[in-house]
């Protein structure tokens, strides 16, 4: 038993790793030459042009597809995309996002179909930005914008209900509830075949 | 019963491996016998076999002829010599339930993210599993209206339905409620209902929890939550005494829906509507802190120890009885049993809180309840007395329903009409008067001892039927079941919580019972005399009141009032009439949020665990801390302590008293405008438990008052006219039934809408109210 767990050294190499833990000696002395060339990067350094940005008074854009803040869509006439259907949640492995979904009663209309998301939360605390749940979304209601500046003072800040995740209201569109577009299913607003809100559907944002 | 027949063993070979399985036994359960899961949706072990969605195909060869084309496994018994080949063994299995799987799916929404199913879904997973990759379809879906509300509680969605007739069987065969059938044929076949009767099922829940895709769903739990949000715990009912293993699926300190659980013993797979959907009272006006009445009449809030001490102050030196309700586990009944006989000094202790009568405590003392499920299946014949199972313990009617369907099985029952619930049951109906239970009870006869007599809590309105059944039990060696209404009654009466019994059905009047006891409890003595019942409780007899989970109205209508001139404590989870009048009020631990047990009508108890975090305590806990406060110590910390406390108790094994036979009580003289009332509580009513379900009161019977087809013509009212029913107190208008009801007599449902007797009548039977024509 006790010699099964001896490490083999030759299967696993660690002959070797024990080598390069070997502590770097350098017994050559250390001439003024041989000082001068390890400032060199540091003198060259000199008369760059910095990297160094001065956040916050200077603001760089991100990489297009940086993991941001998440934002909640909505279909061209207004309505949420999401559904509620927790898949997100359920993708989530830092069990950041918390989702109930409800029913769309009439006249009471959040989102195309039966299904709404009544309550979404994203903690903040506990997100790591991986993007699962954007991949788990089925019909694209999550995704991610460009903003990373989320710090804040106290933990309840950080955990983001619906409101603060709700893309914004666009010109054309007519904030929910509302009814679905005239003679139309579920299906036709995720074929993207619903391009603006009805006027039957309410006051229509025009600016 | 050891007369078993020994049955046929068949051995058979599935993927290369033999087993050996009894005669007729399906070749799907012989697989998974063998761990070999063959996927499959109408399939379920409870129901009659369909072979209706295809999907368990496999390969059969008998003696070396294969069958030249796949076979239904949920279909075909076992033979010998027959080699089963499955999917993991044939291609030709598997590429035929891909197909059929492709096939199934074709027509299927695919709206996983919008259906309740999805994530425990057997269409999903089996996709998975054993499903092609990708669809070959490229059409147009066939869709439908979608959700249709088949009843108020349940919604179908039938472009996601399979047609694997599950709902439909269930409905058929376990629960004889035909109302959910196959419409159509082809593409086009669909579940549907008839055009005027809804799905109004007592059991509809069942086929929401059988169904294998999300075609029936439940409105109540519509959209609320998805399988990894939910802790399930296992649970068991507190509605009534049938004892139905549950599972509660809780989702952050919220109790989101109720299942049935699984016990061959009990329920089997299945569990009724109120069990399933009437949960939602624990929420509503719940009591948080202990409050106490100030001077000026008002409730206060106040700290545990300042209620304590007044409640100990109120009820020491004082005529004190104590009134425990019939919804608490056997641990709380005990607690209370114990808290009055050693805090209090008195056996002024009584569960009923009901119609009742003292001779029902000689019925406890003296009966010897020993039928169970199992007898119900082996009966001869089975004699239903006061007992209307499909109302006042559902599971009960359903174990009795499947002997009958299976055996025609012969059930008799003592009622006033012939109920939707005998007419399903294809019962004798043994019709008397009401009130001459007693004769009519005396007449029957045939029993044997395989019969099986089940008593309901009702008999005991009638002076000496329940005498009179115990003689027609002990004369004919029939097993005799007491089948109460409420999930406590049982464990109650064995706790001792009622004034002539100690745990474990010791007599009080018996001193080594006393002795027993009192030794077991650390007593010096126990209170000799048989103690008040619940009627002289609330009456003159005492001037300081213990009350548990109580509804006054369920008593009799002066109760509130008599109650609130005495010092009351109320233990309570809501706020209830008892809070109205109450001293003292103690908040104590709704059913989810506490561990415990209740007794079956069976006398087996089923415990549980807390399935919701809580501070409230059970009622024992809060009992021990008053009774150190009182200065006696009951030493009760725990339900725990209390279970094994009363364990080690256990039964008597003293002889049991004999009943006296009593009178029979004076018949009624009825007028022409007259008649005798009789009621009983329909299943889904105004009781408190359900409150804040309206999903499920809309599935409740229509209140309706049966009366005979002479009373109807002397009226001149027709089926669904308005009647009026009074007397000195009050009166309710209701429409009207006719049915094979004695011309004397008419029935209206004790509790429900329009139709609550104790408060509007003051009487729920045997007494003479006035019908006219409304």
């Amino acid at each position: 038993m006790a010699d099964e767990l001896m490490p083999r050294s030759n299967e696993n190499g660690l002959e070797k790793a024990n080598e390069s833990k070997a502590p770097i000696t350098n017994n050559e002395p250390a001439t003024f030459f041989k000082q001068l060339l390890g400032f060199w990067v540091t003198f060259r350094t000199m008369f760059q042009k910095v990297n160094t940005v001065q956040y916050p008074e200077v603001k760089e854009p991100t990489a297009p597809r940086f993991h941001g803040r998440h934002q909640l869509n909505r279909h061209p006439d207004g309505l949420e995309k999401c559904i509620g259907c927790e898949l997100c949640a359920w993708a989530c492995p830092a069990d950041a996002i918390y989702v109930e979904g409800a029913d769309n009663k009439p006249g009471e209309q959040f989102s195309p179909g039966e299904r709404y998301g009544k309550v979404y939360q994203i903690n903040y605390l506990r997100c790591i930005f991986c993007g699962l749940c954007i991949e788990a979304c089925p019909t694209r209601a999550l995704t991610m914008t460009n903003e990373y500046e989320l710090a804040d003072n106290t933990r309840g800040k950080l955990i983001f209900e619906k409101e603060d995740l709700l893309g914004p209201l666009r010109a054309g569109m007519v904030p929910p509830p509302h009814p679905m577009y005239p003679n139309t299913t579920d299906a036709n607003y995720y074929r993207g075949e619903v391009p603006n809100a009805h006027p039957s559907q309410g006051v229509i944002k025009n600016d | 019963m050891s007369t078993e027949v020994t049955v046929e063993m068949i051995t058979c070979v599935i993927d290369g491996f033999e087993v050996t399985v009894p005669k007729g036994t399906l070749v799907i359960r012989a697989a998974e016998k063998l761990g070999i899961q063959i996927p499959r949706f109408c399939d379920h072990p409870l129901l009659d076999p369909a072979g209706a969605c295809r999907q368990c195909l496999v390969d059969i060869e008998i003696n070396g002829r294969a069958f030249p084309k796949p076979q239904a496994s949920c279909t075909i018994p076992v033979e010998n010599g027959m080699v089963v080949k499955t999917q993991l063994t044939s291609p030709v299995a598997d590429k035929a339930q891909k197909g059929i799987m492709e096939l199934l799916l074709i027509n299927h929404p695919l709206d996983c993210p919008v259906c309740d199913k999805g994530g425990e879904c057997p269409l999903q997973n089996q996709a998975m599993s054993n499903g092609r990759e990708t669809s070959r379809y490229e059409g147009v879906k066939r869709t439908f209206e979608k959700p249709v509300a088949i009843s108020s509680q349940v919604l179908l969605d039938r472009e996601r339905c399979v047609l694997c007739a599950r709902c439909t069987r269930f409905s058929e065969q376990i629960a004889g409620d035909p109302f959910i059938t196959l419409n159509e044929r082809g593409a086009l076949q669909q579940v549907g209902i008839y055009e005027d009767e809804p799905f109004n099922s007592y059991y509809s829940g069942n086929t929401v929890q059988i169904c294998p895709v999300g075609a029936l769903t439940g409105t109540s739990y519509r959209f609320r939550a998805r399988p990894f949000d939910l802790v399930s715990n296992d649970s068991a009912c507190e509605h009534c005494a049938s004892g139905c293993a549950m599972r509660t699926d809780v989702r952050r300190g919220k109790t989101l829906r109720r299942l049935a659980g699984e016990d061959a013993t009990a329920n089997e797979e299945w569990n009724c509507d109120k069990g399933r959907w009437a949960f939602k009272y624990e929420v509503k006006n719940r009591i948080s802190t202990p409050m106490i009445r100030n001077a000026a009449g008002q409730l206060e809030e106040a700290s545990w120890p300042e209620a304590l001490a007044a409640a100990a102050k109120g009820l020491t030196n004082a005529k004190v009885g104590v009134l425990v309700g019939g919804r608490s586990t056997v641990e709380d009944a005990y607690g209370y049993s114990k808290f009055a006989r050693v805090a209090l000094g008195t056996n002024n202790i009584d569960f009923r809180s009901r119609i009742n009568s003292a001779e029902e405590l000689e019925f406890f003392a003296a009966a010897n309840s020993t039928a169970t499920y199992k007898d119900i299946d082996n009966a001869d014949q089975v004699v239903l007395l006061a007992f209307e199972p499909e109302d006042e313990s559902p599971i009960v009617f359903l174990r009795i329903y499947k002997q009958v369907r299976k055996r025609a099985l012969k059930v008799s029952t003592l009622t006033p009409y012939t109920s939707r619930g005998s007419e399903k049951l294809n019962a004798t109906v043994i019709k008397m008067v009401p009130g001459n239970e007693v004769a009519a009870i005396s007449a029957i006869n045939g029993l044997t001892g395989k019969s099986v007599v089940l008593i309901g809590e009702r008999l005991s309105e009638t002076p000496g039927a329940l005498s009179a059944a115990l003689e027609l039990v002990n004369k004919s060696a029939a097993k005799l079941g007491y089948v109460p209404r409420r999930a406590g009654d049982t464990g109650a009466i064995a706790a001792g919580a009622v004034a002539n019994l100690l745990p474990g059905g010791r007599l009080v009047s018996d001193a080594t019972a006393r002795v027993d006891v009192a030794a077991a409890w650390g007593a010096s003595a126990l209170p000799t005399e048989t103690g008040l019942t619940t009627n002289e409780i609330i009456g003159s007899g005492t001037n300081a009141v213990l009350i548990g989970g109580v509804d006054p109205f369920d008593i009799s209508a002066e109760a509130k009032l008599s109650l609130s001139k005495k010092f009351v404590v109320s233990l309570e989870i809501r706020e209830s009439d008892i809070t109205d009048i109450a001293q003292v009020v103690l908040p104590v631990a709704a059913v989810v949020e506490k561990s415990g047990s209740f007794m079956d009508w069976q006398g087996k108890s089923r415990k549980f665990d807390s399935a919701v975090e809580s501070l409230n305590r059970s009622d024992v806990r809060i009992l021990s801390m008053l009774a150190d406060e009182i200065g006696k110590p009951i030493n009760l910390p725990t339900v725990s302590a209390a279970r094994k406390e009363f364990e080690a108790i256990g039964n008597w094994d003293g002889a049991k008293p004999s009943m006296k036979s009593t009178g029979t009580g004076a018949s009624l003289n009825v007028g022409a405008d007259e008649a005798i009332i009789s009621s009983w509580r329909n299943l889904l009513d105004k009781g408190s438990l359900q409150e804040g379900e309206d999903n499920l009161a809309g599935t409740a019977r229509a209140t309706t008052a049966v009366i005979s087809q002479s009373r109807a013509s002397a009226l001149s009212v027709k089926d669904g006219e308005l009647i009026r029913v009074s007397n000195t107190y009050g009166a309710v208008t209701l429409p009207c039934t006719i049915a094979d009801i004695d011309n004397s007599a008419i029935w209206l449902p004790r509790n429900s809408t329009n139709s609550q007797l104790i408060k509007v009548l003051g009487t729920v039977g045997n007494s003479i109210v006035k019908v006219s024509k409304a």
